[in-house]
């Protein structure tokens, strides 16, 4: 149980092998973004990612009916002028409450992200600036946390202070802090010995200055490959949340809990069920094809990081 | 050597295990107001709630309470559950076994086809079939476990065909192996999750172990290909992968929970879940606790084998 030993969070990377990496990038120099969309699995991951979420963000816009409405008149089946895809058992249309059910998981995600990432590059990047028992301290704190399953974590906050939005976003952000400050901190101790950090120090910068503009930006690589896996994993979370009945409460509109609500209808209204499902399998692909296309384009510039 | 590297290891299990359950005791510690009101409502008589407090443990000091609580952990009293008022052992005890089930038919199966599939993908790296493989791994690997499960289910249990039961038929209290069938799905789910990761990083490791001088020195020397691959190569490449493996059995720990809640399936996850439904705190400690036990041994496991398969430490022994 070393505290380097190879973790699933490493897998990403660690599964590039130098031979699929694009080998003119490495004499010439090329924009991040165009070495991701040089790549198959950019471009699809890319597409994928902005059609489910433009599809989420503008869905509330085109309602067909409203969410909540539960008129009899609805409760149709799939292919009717009431509702393309039918109702579901309360009688609410099913395509209204797809169209609006995504927005949530997508934005709890991208917090949970966010959070994760800024708090795990900060812990990741001060403990090895600082170093000695700071380090050490940090990185056994890290071990504890990894022993307990990031979903069981999430139980057991949302036992202690409820299912309530703010919960799932800090628990799963959190829990994603020690998985990315271990890989911030083993980037950054790959920077950490070149001249102008050095350099940086015998000008006196303040060292907050030698960590935000010179480590910093040298480490980019690592952690947005971090970003695109922990977002795949933070809507995978949340919807398994929501659909646990733990996220989002009822009456909401909300993909992973119209998965929970409409799976005892599917082989009647399979709709209710199917939609939401491709929706998050989509969304998680694309976001994971992302991640991997931003580890090969990392790993390609790897020369003159 | 041997005997020292493992006793170290033992010893960071025990810290672990200590540190997590001042975490997951910790926990309890915010729960907003006075843990009797919460499980009883607004409306509870002060009598009602001096009394749970009393019954809860929870007019003694919090350290006092903790102590008591790790010491039941030992002789396997878990406390009682704040839902029900049964012992949260007797509530675990069936399910213990329906989970270890799941898990245990998961990794048997899992572990030798991910081995077995990244050698093969390793071996025929850059073909057609290694890029169709490594496309499906990372789509298996993105979704989660509930969005692979409800597939399973439309294709064999409801929409497509009606060969499989889509939950578990078994009424409480009969083991679940009495009918194989109902196993058949919730097992495919967990392996179609815990596969890719597998078969990724023993495809990677074994790409590595396959350009290094020591399998290049045994193709010169004349040795069957078959041997370099099976004497040479595998062996080296299962000490970095064993740690994989030991996350993935870990993270079945976890992963179980929302498959079984998908199938209904009589286990711990359930369990979990109505316990977090009805805020009942001591079997979500229970469980946590279990879990992170697990974690613990199976990375004891992953340790002695990348000790027995690295040379450096065996021969030391």
């Amino acid at each position: 149980m070393s505290t380097d030993a190879n973790s699933l969070d490493d897998l990403k990377s660690a599964a590039t092998d130098a031979a699929e990496v694009p080998k003119e990038s490495q004499t010439t120099y090329v924009p991040f973004y165009k070495r991701v969309l040089a790549q198959k699995q950019g471009k699809i991951g890319l597409t994928i990612t902005v059609v489910v979420v433009v599809l989420a963000l503008c869905g509330p816009l085109l309602l067909p009916w409203a969410t909540g409405n539960t008129a009899t008149q609805f409760v149709t089946k799939p292919f009717s002028p009431y509702g393309l895809f039918g109702s579901d058992n309360l009688g609410r249309d099913v395509l209204s409450r797809f169209l609006a059910g995504g927005v949530t998981l997508i934005v709890y995600g991208v917090l949970a992200t966010v959070l994760g990432i800024v708090v795990g590059a900060i812990i990741g990047m001060l403990a090895a600036y600082v170093g000695g028992t700071f380090d050490a301290v940090i990185m056994r704190l890290n071990d504890v946390i990894l022993a307990i399953p990031q979903l069981v974590f999430a139980l057991l906050a949302i036992t202690v202070l409820g299912p309530q939005g703010w919960v799932l976003v800090t628990v799963i952000g959190l829990t994603h802090a020690p998985r990315i400050a271990r890989v911030a901190r083993s980037a950054t101790l790959g920077v950490i010995t070149e001249d102008y950090i050095k350099a940086a120090e015998m000008y006196a910068m303040p060292r907050w200055k030698v960590l935000m503009r010179e480590l910093l930006p040298n480490i980019t690589g690592p952690l947005s490959v971090e970003a695109g896996l922990r977002l795949t994993y933070s809507i995978g979370y949340i919807a398994s949340l929501s659909f646990l009945g733990l996220g989002l409460q009822p009456p909401a509109a909300d993909w992973g809990l119209m998965i929970n609500e409409n799976r005892i209808a599917l082989s009647i209204q399979p709709w209710g069920v199917l939609l939401p499902v491709i929706a998050i399998a989509l969304l998680t692909i694309g976001t994971n094809l992302l991640a991997d296309s931003f580890a090969r384009a990392t790993a390609s510039t790897s020369v003159e990081a | 050597m041997f005997g020292k590297v493992i006793g170290k290891r033992l010893l960071f299990s025990a810290f672990i295990l200590i540190a997590v359950s001042l975490l997951v005791f910790g926990a309890t510690l915010l729960l907003p107001g006075d843990a009797a009101r919460a499980i009883l409502g607004q409306q509870a008589t002060p009598e009602r709630i001096a009394a749970l407090n009393e019954q809860l443990g929870l007019d003694q000091p919090a350290w006092q309470r903790y102590f008591t609580w790790l010491g039941g952990l030992f002789v396997g009293d878990f406390g009682t559950s704040s839902a029900t008022g049964g012992s949260v052992g007797a509530l675990l005890g069936d399910r213990v076994g329906a989970s270890f089930i799941l898990m245990g038919l998961a990794a048997i199966i899992s572990v030798p086809l991910g081995i077995g599939l990244g050698v093969f993908q390793a071996l025929h790296r850059g073909k057609r079939r290694d890029q169709a493989m490594t496309g499906l791994s990372l789509v298996l690997a993105a979704m989660p476990e509930f969005v692979i499960g409800i597939g399973l289910i439309a294709i064999f249990a409801t929409s497509v065909f009606q060969i499989l039961p889509a939950v578990t038929l078994a009424p409480p209290g009969e083991p679940v192996w009495n009918r194989p069938e109902q196993l058949i799905l919730p097992t495919l789910t967990l392996i179609l999750v815990v596969t890719p990761y597998i078969v990724r990083m023993m495809r990677a490791t074994m790409i590595e172990v396959l350009d290094s001088g020591f399998v290049e020195m045994a193709r010169l020397k004349g040795v069957p290909e078959k041997r370099v691959i099976m004497r040479h190569a595998v062996p080296h490449a299962l000490g970095p992968v064993a740690q994989v493996v030991a996350i993935q059995l870990a993270w079945l720990a976890g992963g179980v929970v929302v498959v079984e809640f998908l199938f209904r399936y009589p286990g711990l996850g359930q369990a979990l879940i109505d316990a977090v439904t009805y805020r009942d705190v001591q079997v979500v400690q229970a469980i946590s606790m279990l879990v992170a036990a697990v974690y613990v041994v199976v990375n004891l496991a992953a340790d002695v084998v990348g000790i027995l398969t690295n040379p450096k430490l065996r021969s030391a022994a």
